[in-house]
C-alpha cells in the first residue's frame, strides 16, 4: 500500500538532496538541505508521526542550517568552491552493491502500512492501551519519552551536555 | 521482473531510503570538502531515520494522541509511538553530534586556512 500524496514529496526529496549535494555554492547546499528537512518533515506528518516532524522542522531544518551557516561564516567564503573529485574504485564498487543488498533484503520486511508487521504487534499495543491510565498524558508519544523511558532521556540530556562542552573547548579564544 | 525488485518498487519509502543512504555515503568517501562531507553525513543520518519512522506507519491509523472519552484504546487506530520516541532520541543526538563536527571543521580553518582535504594534508607535512 502506498499514500497518494507519497510519490511526488519522495521525488522533491531526492532533488533537494541531490541538489545538497551537486551545487558548487556551499551556502545554497546548505539552504537546499534545509528544504530538504522541511520536505522529510512533511512526510513524516502525513505518515501520523506528528511529534518528529515538529522536531526535524525545529531541530532540523532550522537549528542545523544554523549551525552549518555560522561554520561558513566564521570561514572564509572563497574556499566555498569545491572542484570535481576523482572517485575511488572501492566507492563505485561497493556501494552499488551494498544497494543491491538492501534492495533484495526488501522481500523479507513487512508490507509498508501492515498493521500486523512485527513492529507493531510487541510491546507498543501495551504503550498505547495503557499510558492513557498509567500517566494520564494523552500523547503516547510524550509518555514514553518522559515516562517509561525517563531514564533514556536523561543520559540523552549528558550527551547534549557533553556537546555542548565539546563545542565551548573547541571554540574558544587561545590564551596565548 | 525479478522476485525482490518487485518487492522493493511496492515500497517507494525504502527505495528512496536505499538512494538518499548511498548518495550520502558516496559524498562522505569521495569529497574533498569538509563541510560536504558533514552534508552527505546529514543525509545517512536523516535518511536512516526515515526509514525507522515508516516502519511505524499504519494503515488507516492517526497520531498516537489518545481521544478521551472514548471508552477503551484500541491500538489499532493509532500510528506506532516505539519508531518515532526512538528517532526523536536520534534527532538530537544527531544534532549534538553536527555542532561538534562542525565546531572542529571550523578549529581546523582557524589553524590551516583551508576547508580542503588536500591543502591540509600538504600543510600538516
Amino acid at each position: 500500500m502506498t499514500y497518494s500524496f507519497e510519490l511526488p514529496l519522495l521525488v522533491l526529496l531526492i532533488l533537494t538532496a541531490g541538489g545538497a549535494i551537486i551545487v558548487k555554492d556551499l551556502i545554497s547546499a546548505v539552504l537546499l538541505l534545509g528544504s530538504y528537512s522541511f520536505f522529510l518533515a512533511l512526510i513524516w506528518a502525513w505518515l501520523g508521526a506528528a511529534d518528529v516532524a515538529f522536531v526535524e522542522a525545529v531541530v532540523g531544518a532550522g537549528l542545523a542550517t544554523v549551525f552549518f551557516l555560522l561554520t561558513l561564516f566564521r570561514t572564509a567564503p572563497a574556499d566555498t568552491r569545491i572542484r570535481r573529485p576523482r572517485p575511488p574504485v572501492v566507492a563505485v564498487f561497493a556501494l552499488p552493491l551494498l544497494g543491491l543488498l538492501l534492495l533484495y533484503a526488501a522481500n523479507d520486511l513487512p508490507g509498508f502500512g501492515d498493521p500486523a508487521s512485527p513492529a507493531s504487534i510487541h510491546v507498543s499495543p501495551h504503550y498505547l492501551e495503557n499510558s492513557l491510565a498509567d500517566t494520564k498524558t494523552p500523547n503516547v508519544v510524550n509518555s514514553v519519552l518522559m515516562d517509561y523511558r525517563a531514564l533514556d532521556t536523561l543520559i540523552e540530556t549528558v550527551v547534549v551536555f557533553t556537546s555542548g562542552v565539546a563545542c565551548w573547548l573547541l571554540l574558544r579564544r587561545d590564551p596565548e | 521482473m525479478p522476485e525482490f525488485l518487485d518487492a522493493a518498487l511496492s515500497r517507494p519509502n525504502l527505495v528512496a531510503f536505499v538512494v538518499l543512504l548511498l548518495w550520502g555515503l558516496y559524498i562522505t568517501i569521495t569529497h574533498h570538502n569538509l563541510v560536504k562531507k558533514l552534508i552527505g553525513l546529514y543525509l545517512v543520518q536523516t535518511s536512516v531515520i526515515f526509514f525507522l519512522v515508516t516502519t511505524g506507519a499504519k494503515e488507516g491509523a492517526t497520531v498516537p494522541v489518545i481521544l478521551d472519552g472514548m471508552g477503551p484504546v484500541t491500538a489499532d487506530a493509532y500510528v506506532n509511538p516505539l519508531p518515532q520516541v526512538l528517532t526523536l532520541t536520534a534527532i538530537v543526538v544527531q544534532i549534538a553530534t553536527l555542532g561538534v563536527s562542525l565546531g572542529l571543521v571550523s578549529r581546523i580553518y582557524r589553524k590551516f586556512g583551508s576547508l580542503d582535504e588536500d591543502q591540509i594534508l600538504a600543510k600538516l607535512e
